[in-house]
């Protein structure tokens, strides 16, 4: 199920030579327990027959794979959206959820806590825990309680309490200290869903392995469409890289499927304001994982930015780190301004509003060259309801 | 024999406890950082150990976190504690150690840090992001290679069979963190007896320091009665962020805990 041989850690944690648990002794406990008994767990039948029961019947999977027609008429190639703006709350967020509320419930956790950004994470964390029925705290940026209102609003229906994190940028960075922090003084019945493929090992392959269910309907549904399953070009939007991992996975091993992954430039790369990692970062030490980093020569972490509030992360999954560095995964990037008319394009030609953060991955369709043969799936990873307000902004410009 | 083996010694032979008090570098103000050093000594600290700023200190409560964000507001880096420092051996006779997160120290260079802090005269290391098995397999023998001590840290839930490997991976002292939280939290020290008796049990190689949560008189004779000293951080932190002069600051804070 798992066919990866390049691209799984080894037992510390390590793809390559990033990865790794680096965390302080408080939270040692909790980490071991969970990197002794994850794989034991996730890979029992009765676990994962109720996962993929929930995934079909709650989350609303297998999320459709679309053929664009006029999008692919535009940029004369074949162009097949995964929409995982389709799955329930509006993000591909809700498999990982899924996945690590039944791990919690297996590792006898009374309490969930969770990091988010754009909300997303928090939504999805937010929605399992009320279906489970155990206690969850949200902890988000300052600046984008601010800038996502609306995916607060559904967190505190849904029975979460938000802590704004208000330290350093005020973003998914402080909100992630922030949860780790609640983590370590309440470590004995608290279990930390993080929602994307960062952290001490392991976080990343944990989430990887649920959010791999997209690359797998992947294979099965373009086979079903053009009778092969295997695409020419696998696009993703990349923060900390939970959507692309998920649409990678399956595709790891096979060369001939070429890995594109797309980072937030936010205002520009040549700027101060951006957040695309893998061209500003340096190998670097970030909650709990060697990782590519964007940090100051003394090691201190940058503030990065970027319109995407899913995306304004300074660092990125270790395995992503080491698909970048071993040419597996080729990283572009889209600034600010480029995801929006992305967005916007995608709104007239398809009917599809995006998420600001999915609107990243759309914009490399104007930076590949591509074969008018080729197949082309880009990651929708989420909707675009809750970036209403950005567009609603530009609209008036 | 290395400063801090020698201070234990002596107070385990005099029947007297340890005290060892943290401060950020660069905090309140940049060039604090000799001022608080000199402080420490002239009023009554046994160790002094000097908190390097970092960005994102995971296991530091608000009062650590705030202080970080001022001293490197301050513009405190490794390589301007280290130019701070580079004489500090001819006034202060303490055992002094760094305290760090890894990021920092590895962009500047682990065995650069290793080195110049040994030149200047640091005795010890706390990096309490450095887990056991990266130590072992990459930093123990560059940190041996200079002479420095190595300190983990080793909580409430940490189990037995690794309490006794963190202390033979130790030198200098065990830091034993009060209960599972961050630094400066208003913890459970209603339950520290019994841990730390337990610890007593194990016949630990290295003397035991206990640490978050000691912040007062009663909390650091609290720990004293079961462990060799204690550690105390943001409430230090706190009496620095009077408006008082460093000097007076201090006398008036160690008064407190010891008198």
């Amino acid at each position: 199920m798992f066919p990866n041989k390049y691209f799984e850690p080894d037992e510390k944690g390590y793809y390559g030579k990033f990865g790794g648990a680096y965390i302080p002794e408080m939270l040692y406990k909790n980490v071991e327990e969970l990197r002794v008994e994850y794989l034991k767990i996730i890979e029992n039948v009765a676990f994962q027959n109720e996962y993929q029961n929930l995934l079909k019947d709650y989350a609303g999977r297998a999320t459709p794979l679309f053929f664009a027609k006029r999008l692919s008429q535009k940029y004369s190639v074949n162009i097949y959206l995964k929409r995982e703006d389709l799955c329930h709350t509006g993000a591909h967020k809700i498999n990982n959820t899924i996945g690590q509320i039944l791990l919690a419930i297996k590792l006898g956790k009374k309490r969930i806590i969770a990091e988010t950004g754009a909300g997303q994470h928090g939504v999805a964390t937010a929605t399992v825990c009320a279906l489970k029925g155990l206690d969850c705290i949200v902890f988000m940026g300052e600046k984008d309680i601010k800038r996502q209102a609306p995916n607060v609003a559904r967190m505190r229906m849904l029975g979460a309490k938000v802590i704004p994190a208000s330290s350093g940028s005020k973003t998914l960075k402080d909100a992630t200290n922030e949860a780790i922090r609640y983590w370590i003084n309440n470590s004995v019945d608290t279990h930390y869903i993080i929602g994307s493929v960062v952290g001490p090992h392991p976080y990343p392959d944990i989430v990887t392995r649920f959010q791999s269910v997209i690359s797998l309907e992947i294979k099965w549904q373009l086979k079903e469409k053009i009778k092969t399953e295997l695409p020419d070009y696998v696009i993703a939007c990349v923060g900390g890289g939970s959507n692309a991992a998920g649409a990678f996975y399956h595709f790891l091993d096979v060369n001939s499927v070429q890995l594109i992954a797309v980072e937030a430039a936010g205002l520009g790369v040549d700027t101060d304001f951006s957040a695309a990692t893998t061209q500003l970062g340096t190998i670097g030490i970030l909650h709990g994982s060697k990782s590519l980093l964007m940090q100051t020569k003394d090691g201190q972490v940058i503030e990065p930015h970027s319109i995407s509030a899913g995306l304004d992360y300074p660092g990125i999954g270790p395995l992503h780190a080491h698909l970048f560095e071993t040419g597996r995964a080729k990283y572009l990037s889209a600034t600010d301004d480029e995801a929006i008319a992305a967005a916007f394009e995608l709104a007239k030609l398809e009917g599809i509003i995006p998420a600001l953060e999915s609107a990243h991955a759309l914009h490399a369709l104007k930076l590949l060259k591509f074969k008018p043969s080729d197949n082309v799936i880009i990651c929708l990873s989420g909707r675009g309801d809750k970036d209403l307000s950005t567009y609603m902004k530009k609209m008036e410009e | 024999m290395s400063r801090l083996k020698n201070l234990f010694q002596k107070k385990l032979a005099e029947k007297k406890s340890v005290l060892n008090i943290y401060f950020t570098a660069g905090f309140p103000k940049f060039e604090s950082t000799l001022e608080v050093m000199h402080a420490l000594q002239d009023n009554g600290s046994d160790i002094i150990e000097v908190g390097i700023p970092y960005s994102d200190p995971l296991a530091d409560g608000p009062v650590i976190q705030a202080s970080s964000a001022i001293a490197l507001k301050n513009g405190m880096t490794i390589k301007n504690l280290f130019e701070q420092l580079k004489d500090f051996r001819k006034q202060i006779n303490l055992p002094v150690i760094l305290m760090g997160y890894l990021n920092p120290v590895l962009q500047y260079g682990f065995e650069k840090f290793c080195s110049d802090a040994a030149e200047v005269g640091v005795d010890g290391l706390i990096i309490p992001d450095l887990p056991e098995y990266e130590f072992e397999s990459e930093y123990q023998s560059i940190i041996k290679k200079f002479g420095l001590d190595f300190i983990f840290l080793i909580t409430p839930e940490t189990s037995e069979e690794r309490i006794l490997k963190l202390d033979s991976l130790s030198d200098g002292f065990l830091y034993a963190v009060s209960s599972t939280s961050t630094t400066g939290s208003e913890n459970k020290t209603s339950n520290i007896g019994l841990y730390l008796k337990r610890l007593r049990n194990f016949n630990l190689k290295n003397p035991l320091l206990v640490g978050f949560g000691i912040k007062d008189k009663s909390t650091y004779e609290l720990a004293c009665d079961f462990a060799d000293g204690a550690i105390i951080g943001s409430a230090y932190i706190q009496a620095l962020n009077s408006n008082c002069d460093t000097n007076v600051s201090t006398k008036l804070f160690l008064k407190g805990i010891r008198d």
